[in-house]
């Protein structure tokens, strides 16, 4: 259960950042923790009590006694995915504050309708 | 104003997160006897890898993984096309000390090595490519860290990077040749829990994890030579 609160709250603390802040890095920063708060949540999802990990390292291990593995190799996607998405972000980032000469989105004009 | 608006859709969004989460229950047994369960069932007679979130990965959904590799590649690629006229321009302000230079020197090819370890028993134990290429890579930002003129030729970084996603292809192509489908196990599947074991899957894993910690490193590149 506690980790269904822990994971709830990684992504409202992440939403939250890309919400209010000015910086474009917490920005960046805000859907990283959101993203880890999704993870963590989908990976509550397939936890079953009193389980294992799905590896059978020994011959005694019972398919019975091991947690689902469809989500954790979802989750191993998600992970790739969130790295490659926070590294073009960041690249991007870069770039506007060439641009710009700053960080902070209320003063680059562009982003204003 | 803005903060109030903020915390009233946090407030919506948790709202439905809940009320959503209320009727999935925690640590009771939720698994699809189709899919999960028979994963677990008949994952190591099939794949003949013991760990089964890797009998998925590689396996089951290799297809998947084949997409998600090149989901990264774009990502690289785009990295370096958006940093692409600022190469070269690398100037750390203070050079690192002396501690950092040597333990850099001592655990970089610590590193580099349990990384190689985690891909190669990606069938055997917790990790896999994917895994075993970020410790590579972090191996590399170490060396970035510690040292001003440290630099990777990208000859040898896009060379292993095509070479290793090349593999990945052939490997699938082969399983249609050979087998019944893209990505088939063609190769005997050998005794579970053995290095050699589970046919291609340890192929294909080592050549994810050469292409992401290529990858990666070539990222970290990108991203070091635009410091200023």
């Amino acid at each position: 259960m506690v980790y269904y609160v822990a994971a709830l709250s990684l992504i409202l603390i992440g939403t939250y950042a890309v919400l209010t802040k000015k910086n474009i890095v917490k920005i960046v920063l805000g859907l990283s923790i959101a993203e880890t708060g999704v993870n963590l949540l989908l990976i509550t999802i397939g936890y079953v009590k009193g389980r294992t990990a799905p590896i059978f390292s020994d011959p005694s291990f019972r398919p019975e006694k091991m947690v689902d593995p469809v989500p954790q190799a979802l989750v191993l996607t998600a992970i790739v995915i969130g790295l490659a998405v926070t590294a073009l972000a960041l690249a991007i980032v870069i770039r506007l504050y060439d641009h710009h000469k700053t960080l902070n989105i209320e003063k680059i004009r562009q982003l204003k309708w | 104003m803005k903060k109030v608006l903020a915390l009233a859709s946090l407030a919506v969004i948790g709202f439905v997160l809940v009320s959503t989460l209320r009727l999935v229950p925690f640590g009771v047994n939720k698994m699809n006897p189709q899919v999960a369960e028979r994963y677990l069932r008949e994952g190591v007679a099939r794949t003949g890898s013991v760990n089964i979130v890797t009998a998925i990965v590689v396996n089951y959904r290799g297809f998947d993984t084949l997409g998600e590799v090149t989901v990264l590649f774009l990502a690289a690629t785009g990295l370096g096309a958006v940093l692409f006229d600022k190469r070269g321009k690398r100037t750390q302000r203070t050079p690192a000390s002396l501690i950092v230079k040597s333990a850099a020197l001592i655990l970089f090819p610590l590193i580099v090595l349990l990384g190689a370890y985690v891909f190669v028993h990606g069938h055997l134990t917790p990790g896999g490519g994917f895994q075993g290429g970020v410790i590579i890579a972090t191996g590399f930002l170490l060396m970035y860290m510690a040292f001003r003129s440290y630099d990777v030729s990208h000859t040898w970084l896009m060379a292993i990077e095509s070479l290793a996603g090349t593999t990945f292809v052939v490997l699938g192509l082969l399983g249609l040749v050979y087998g019944r489908s893209f990505l088939y196990n063609f190769l005997p599947l050998g005794t579970a829990n053995a290095v050699f074991s589970a046919g291609v899957i340890p192929l294909i894993y080592v050549a994810i994890g050469l292409k992401v910690g290529s990858e990666l490193t070539g990222i970290l590149d990108h991203l070091m030579e635009t410091i200023r």
